[in-house]
């Protein structure tokens, strides 16, 4: 199993590039007096900041770098001793630690000195009330301003009032943002940027979609990686080049019958976040059982088919309504139902991320209710997105081979 | 005494068992030991004294499967399975219906759901900590200042048996001893709150089907008999404990080590 490693796609390195570029743009932003940042939650309404001209910055994906660099577990404690409980969300407190401790993955990755200083913060609470409590705390440190949308949760049908309420909220904090930009809003070019986001949306959708083939030419620890454009590059052409040049690897690897995973035997959906620290030691254990994890609400949470040109603002109060993690436990139910016959999965991995209840979806019984209803297993494990503390390496290992076992060796 | 072995070593975080069986299929000798800090070590002495019991040379062993969370360093194995395959194998073999394998391990318990012709239906593992395994019965007997093995014995003797110890974590648990014994539990009354404890820590691990029997198996199930019956209390039935409870997942390997001679040879020294 030491020589088994996932296979390298060659757009790997565009990825690289764009990611590079995004991350030096917005520090020699946050430097020029004539520019402005913005930090965004990965929900948050980018489109609008894009179209305002913000330089658009997002603290979860750097979280998530702490965690896939594993630096998370060694900042998370100072976060800890200025009172943010060990109990919270772990991208918040090895965000702020690793800020307090004046480090950050962009000095080593992109030399550059520090994460880039903000003019506002703008959050939609949708992924959680921690993103709001994230946001306040660097409002607080720089003294600049903290807007945001407060979104519904539990939400079963979409009505008119949460689509008018949202609308009504992004409306709401335009002209701040406006002044803080210094430009009026330009219609056209909001409903351009919605338009490459929803280009990107449906491409990335197209990117995980591919893994309904037998054997896949993706596995969710692939998606992990490569979602990242679609996060903090959404709305703009670079992240649409990205996708079509990793859309044509793996139409290649299709018609070749390249497989992610090779002698792919058994196929999983992967629900809740996923342990970033531990992705590589995952993606080679699973490479080894020969099972490929080819979908997961998580890599899916990035698709808003309701993003439309014509009602930027009620399109985009709608996407971000439409996302799985405000649903009802009915509507997350048939979700994962729907996803686990797409994409022929033989069983359900669940992780019960400790800092991360609203990304837990096996707490009020699921998983039971799912195995029921889809006559295939589940396996639940204890863990955590950021905070290495929370996981027994061994104990999940054994979990994952043993569920393995189960399916049929 | 000839012909082939068949040997299940399984290597646990608290200790190490092996289970060697015949070409029948039936246990010829087993041996269990403490795991301690080296690992490999331990394997290899368990797997040596089981063949001294059995009065065979290594070379007699046809087929070895390792087990347990120390399965990858055990020294000329076969193959590997998970301590939950193995503990649901070995159980099985006794009971050869419908149950439920509650295993109560030095590091981790486990609930297993059987089928009645052995398929695995579903399994859960204890969160990450202590509480409701062997760990958690040796910390309470530090804080008692007694041995782990007079736990039995002491709990046995308990005057009253609704004194609780509830937390989810042996640190707190432990904690919480001290507050019973101010409140004046006796020695045997808190032996017994540990065992109750452990009894219900394993029950919430998992749900044990109505319809099935249940198995228990680990170190704890051989040598603390007490705390089936304490199980079999809230369970409403009394579980099946096998004997040789602890080595009941080494038995589990053996049996897939036999299972597969077809694949992996049946001679002597295969």
């Amino acid at each position: 199993m030491a020589d088994l490693k996932p296979k390298p796609f060659e757009s790997a390195k565009l990825m690289k590039k764009i990611m590079a570029d995004h991350f030096l743009e917005a520090d020699a932003a946050s430097k020029d007096p004539t520019r402005r940042v913005a930090w965004c939650t990965s929900v948050g309404p980018a489109e609008l900041l894009h179209a305002l001209g913000f330089v658009v910055y997002f603290p979860e994906n750097h979280a998530a770098m702490l965690g896939a660099t594993r630096q998370a577990t060694d900042y998370i404690p100072a976060a800890n001793a200025i009172g943010y409980s060990p109990d919270i969300c772990s991208y918040l407190t090895a965000d702020i630690g690793a800020f307090l401790k004046g480090k950050t993955p962009l000095q080593d990755a992109y030399k550059l000195e520090g994460v880039p200083r903000p003019d506002v913060l703008v959050y939609n609470t949708n992924q959680c009330r921690d993103v709001k409590d994230w946001f306040s705390w660097y409002g607080r440190h720089w003294g600049v301003p903290v807007l945001g949308v407060e979104s519904f949760r539990g939400v079963g049908a979409v009505t008119h009032e949460h689509i008018d309420s949202i609308a009504g909220q992004l409306r709401a904090i335009t002209p701040q943002l406006e002044a803080i930009a210094g430009r009026k809003l330009d219609i056209d070019r909001f409903r351009e940027v919605v338009r490459e986001s929803r280009e990107t949306s449906r491409l990335w959708r197209e990117t995980l979609e591919t893994a309904t083939h037998r054997p896949s030419p993706l596995t969710f620890f692939d998606g992990t990686i490569h979602m990242g454009p679609a996060v903090v590059l959404r709305g703009l052409p670079v992240a649409n080049e990205y996708y079509r040049a990793l859309l044509g690897e793996l139409s290649a690897r299709i018609e070749k019958g390249v497989a992610a995973v090779d002698g792919e035997r058994h196929r999983l959906y992967w629900d809740g976040m996923p342990v970033w620290g531990r992705l590589r030691e995952m993606a080679v254990q699973f490479l080894g059982l020969r099972t490929c994890v080819v979908a997961s609400t998580y890599c899916s949470s990035w698709i808003f088919d309701a993003l439309d040109p014509a009602e930027p603002f009620e399109s985009m109060a709608r996407a971000y309504t439409e996302l799985f993690i405000v649903r009802d436990d009915e509507y997350k139910q048939r979700y994962i139902r729907r996803m686990c016959e797409q994409f022929h999965c033989d069983g359900i991995i669940w992780h019960d991320a400790k800092t991360c209840p609203n990304n837990s979806n096996n707490r009020y019984g699921m998983p039971e209710r799912l195995a029921k209803e889809l006559g295939i297993p589940f396996v639940s494990f204890n863990g955590d997105l950021n905070d290495l503390r929370c996981i027994s390496d061994e104990q999940v290992r054994t979990q994952f081979e043993a569920f393995v076992e189960q399916l049929g060796g | 005494m000839s012909g082939p072995l068949y040997a299940g070593v399984d290597v646990g975080s608290a200790a190490t068992k092996t289970v060697l069986i015949d070409a029948d299929g039936r246990r010829q000798a087993r041996d269990v030991r403490r795991s301690g800090a080296d690992l490999v070590a331990a394997a290899a002495a368990s797997l040596e004294a089981a063949l001294r019991a059995a009065g065979a040379e290594r070379s007699r062993v046809a087929r070895l499967f390792a087990t347990g969370f120390g399965r990858s360093v055990v020294a000329g194995a076969d193959e590997t399975r998970t301590e939950i395959a193995c503990h649901a194998r070995g159980a099985w073999q006794h009971a050869r219906r419908a149950i439920t394998v509650l295993d109560v391990g030095g590091q981790d318990n486990k609930v297993i759901e059987l089928a009645a012709d052995g398929r695995q239906l579903g399994f859960r593992m204890n969160r990450k900590c202590a509480a409701g395994t062997g760990a958690f019965l040796e910390e309470i007997a530090h804080r008692l200042a007694v041995e782990p093995g007079e736990l039995e014995r002491l709990a046995r003797a308990a005057a009253r048996r609704d004194v609780r110890i509830g937390s989810y974590c042996t640190v707190f648990a432990a904690t919480e001893v001290l507050s019973r014994i101010r409140e004046g539990a006796s020695l045997p009354e808190l032996a017994y709150a540990a065992f109750e404890s452990v009894a219900q820590r394993v029950l919430e691990t998992g749900r044990v089907a109505a319809e099935s029997d249940v198995v228990l198996t680990g170190g704890v199930a051989e040598h603390c008999p007490i705390l089936a019956e304490i199980l079999g209390g809230k369970l409403g039935r009394t579980p099946i404990v096998p004997p040789e409870a602890q080595s009941v997942g080494a038995l589990g390997a053996a049996l897939f080590a036999w299972e597969s001679r077809s694949a992996g040879g049946t001679g002597a020294g295969a």
